[in-house]
């Protein structure tokens, strides 16, 4: 019992502790929406989207959060108009606005030679200095975030699933997907300090991921991706603290270690869903035009 | 659209329009996908919609629900005219190959997205909304299967489950984009059946397809499109050799014997010749089966991959 209670005797375990808990919940409930819109590279390129915003704000002296979710939802509003032109794809619109955002952000820091005391924590997370204003922000992104999810359930389902019909059964496309960049750029700005900017991706799909092995049901992947996601985060900042161990790593290998584990799991009781089981049958091509019968 | 004025028999009584396009042109980016379209679809009307590949089927489709971005005329449902936003009382099935078949998603779950307007904050089903969802699986003949996954049914079930989904909110018009595409013999059969069910019911169908023969010339109305609208009337009427080249800039004949209706391509048949012709047995082929030779659009010189001449065949040509 000791095990567990003494590292709850450090305020800083404690505030990492429920930070590291919220963000995995958080990042595992976004996710699912990530992962099943083939968004997954976003995470990814967003953080570093943020980080570019975050060395802006900075240099302007401006509040982190302030400048870091103001660029990180811009450059997801400027992905999701780039990937609707036809001609390019959301991995290259993703790739264009994140990489050159990240760009401002080293440019600024060779030219200034500022913000190098931030940049590891901001790269690697630092959850130990988690201070009391940014569990309050957790706290707000993560209910806000989970409000969003619950209210705008249906028609969040109706998008991902299939965003071609859903406008036509009168669901807004426009405002759910601006809310949900608002959602994630604000989920990557709250989990920078605990997770760091390059391991925010893995805490997006590896939950969700493991969840889609386990089930076929949307509700229910949504449950399992985000109990696995708070769990891995509140274990794993425990573990990190007994291995003295990074605890963004941490929580990331866990995450891995459980999708690991689902995969054998799944492929030794069989009871994978019908869709890992069943090969794809290739698409009826659309015939051409003077090819009757 | 000049052929229509003539062609159509006097079953589209105009008074009484669900659907109608006043001088619509319409598409996305670019050139008009349609233009000039002047149609008027009935109340309790069973249409199908064909054309070839790129002919503008879909978007005619789309343009009914409001969700093609560029519309000059003016297009009303139930004499409301379709804006930009989302038309109610339609419901729509999309083309089974577009569907994400790997997509967590139970038969409850799709079926209910057709009712997330009905409490939309709410995430939860009702005991409303479960109940609505069984009967209405019971009545598609696929009662039992609502905690089944999607990819776990077979293609004929798949189809019901986004039937299910577009019937769930009581609509006046169903639209179908490609319903029997990819699918067997036999649940095309079946699919084609359960809508003359429901339009019997009263709900009017409009449904687009590439299969002259077995869907479109058993339906009791048929709209010929290729960027504009080339025809409409009973297929016993239209599909005429002069409108289906037209409408598919193809040489396809039509043959009537016993109140069928069959459709052929001509040009494998004109594809042979050639081959013959450039192995040098065109003209030995050509003696011996000359008082036999129906193909009038052959060149008298064999040149017989040049094109047809559009309207110069008809089924009288055809045994």
């Amino acid at each position: 019992m000791t095990l567990l209670s003494e590292p709850l005797g450090f305020e800083f375990f404690r505030q990492g502790l429920i930070a590291s808990g919220l963000v995995g919940a958080l990042c595992g409930m976004l996710g699912v929406y990530i992962v099943l819109r083939r968004m997954s590279y976003i995470g990814h390129g967003l953080s570093h989207s943020v980080f570019g915003g975050a060395v802006v704000g900075y240099v302007l002296a401006l509040n982190f959060y302030l400048a870091a979710g103001l660029w990180g939802f811009l450059s997801a509003l400027a992905i999701n108009a780039t990937a609707r032109r036809r001609r390019i794809g959301a991995d290259a619109a993703i790739g264009i606005v994140t990489t050159a955002s990240f760009a401002v952000g080293v440019a600024l820091i060779s030219k200034t030679r500022s913000f190098t005391r931030n940049f590891e924590a901001a790269l690697f997370g630092n959850i130990l200095g988690v201070t009391t204003l940014d569990l309050i922000v957790v706290g707000v992104v993560t209910f806000g975030v989970a409000a969003f999810i619950v209210l705008f359930y249906k028609r969040l389902l109706f998008v991902t699933f299939d965003p071609e019909v859903a406008p036509i059964y009168g669901v807004n496309i426009g405002l759910v997907d601006t809310l949900f960049a608002l959602a994630m750029a604000a989920t990557i700005v709250a989990s920078i300090n605990v997770v760091g900017v390059t391991l925010i991706a893995a805490t997006l799909v590896i939950p969700s991921t493991s969840a889609r092995l386990l089930t076929d049901s949307f509700g229910r992947m949504i449950g399992i991706s985000t109990v696995i996601g708070a769990l891995s985060g509140i274990v794993g900042m425990y573990v990190s603290y007994w291995l003295d161990v990074s605890s963004g790593a941490t929580i990331v290998l866990l995450e891995a270690a459980v999708f690991l584990g689902c995969v054998i799991v799944t492929s030794l009781t069989r009871r994978r869903p019908a869709w890992v089981r069943q090969p794809i049958p290739a698409l009826a091509r659309e015939r051409p035009a003077d090819d009757f019968e | 659209m000049n052929a229509t004025a003539t062609l159509a028999p006097t079953r589209a009584p105009a008074g009484d329009a669900l659907v109608r396009f006043e001088h619509v042109s319409c598409g996305y980016d670019g050139a008009p996908v349609l233009r000039d379209v002047d149609l008027a679809i009935r109340r309790g009307a069973f249409v199908g919609v064909v054309g070839p590949s790129g002919a503008g089927k879909t978007t005619l489709l789309r343009a009914i629900v409001g969700v093609v971005p560029r519309v000059e005329g003016r297009i009303t449902v139930d004499d409301l005219v379709v804006g930009r936003g989302a038309t109610t009382g339609v419901g729509w099935v999309p083309q089974l190959e577009t569907v994400d078949w790997n997509f967590p998603a139970t038969v409850r779950e799709v079926v209910l997205m057709g009712r997330w307007a009905e409490r939309r904050w709410q995430a939860w089903a009702s005991a409303d909304d479960r109940r609505r969802v069984d009967q209405l699986l019971e009545r598609l003949g696929i009662g039992g299967l609502a905690g089944r996954h999607i990819r776990e049914l077979s293609g004929g079930q798949q189809q019901r489950v986004f039937l299910a989904r577009a019937l769930i909110a009581d609509p006046a018009l169903l639209l179908l984009d490609e319903p029997t595409s990819g699918v067997d013999l036999k649940t095309r059969d079946d699919i084609l059946h359960l809508l003359a069910d429901l339009n019997a019911d009263g709900i009017t169908i409009v449904l687009t397809t590439h299969e002259l023969n077995t869907v479109a010339a058993h339906l009791p109305w048929v709209v010929c499109v290729n960027g504009a609208i080339v025809a409409e009337g009973d297929p016993d009427d239209i599909f005429t050799s002069a409108i289906l080249g037209r409408t598919y800039g193809a040489d396809l004949r039509v043959v009537r014997q016993d109140g069928l209706v069959l459709v052929a391509d001509a040009a494998p048949h004109r594809l042979r010749d050639a081959l013959r012709h450039r192995h040098g047995d065109l003209e030995h082929t050509h003696h011996e089966h000359e008082p036999h030779d129906h193909d009038p659009t052959r060149d008298p010189d064999g040149g017989a991959s040049h094109g047809p001449h559009r309207g110069a065949t008809d089924h009288q040509h055809l045994r």
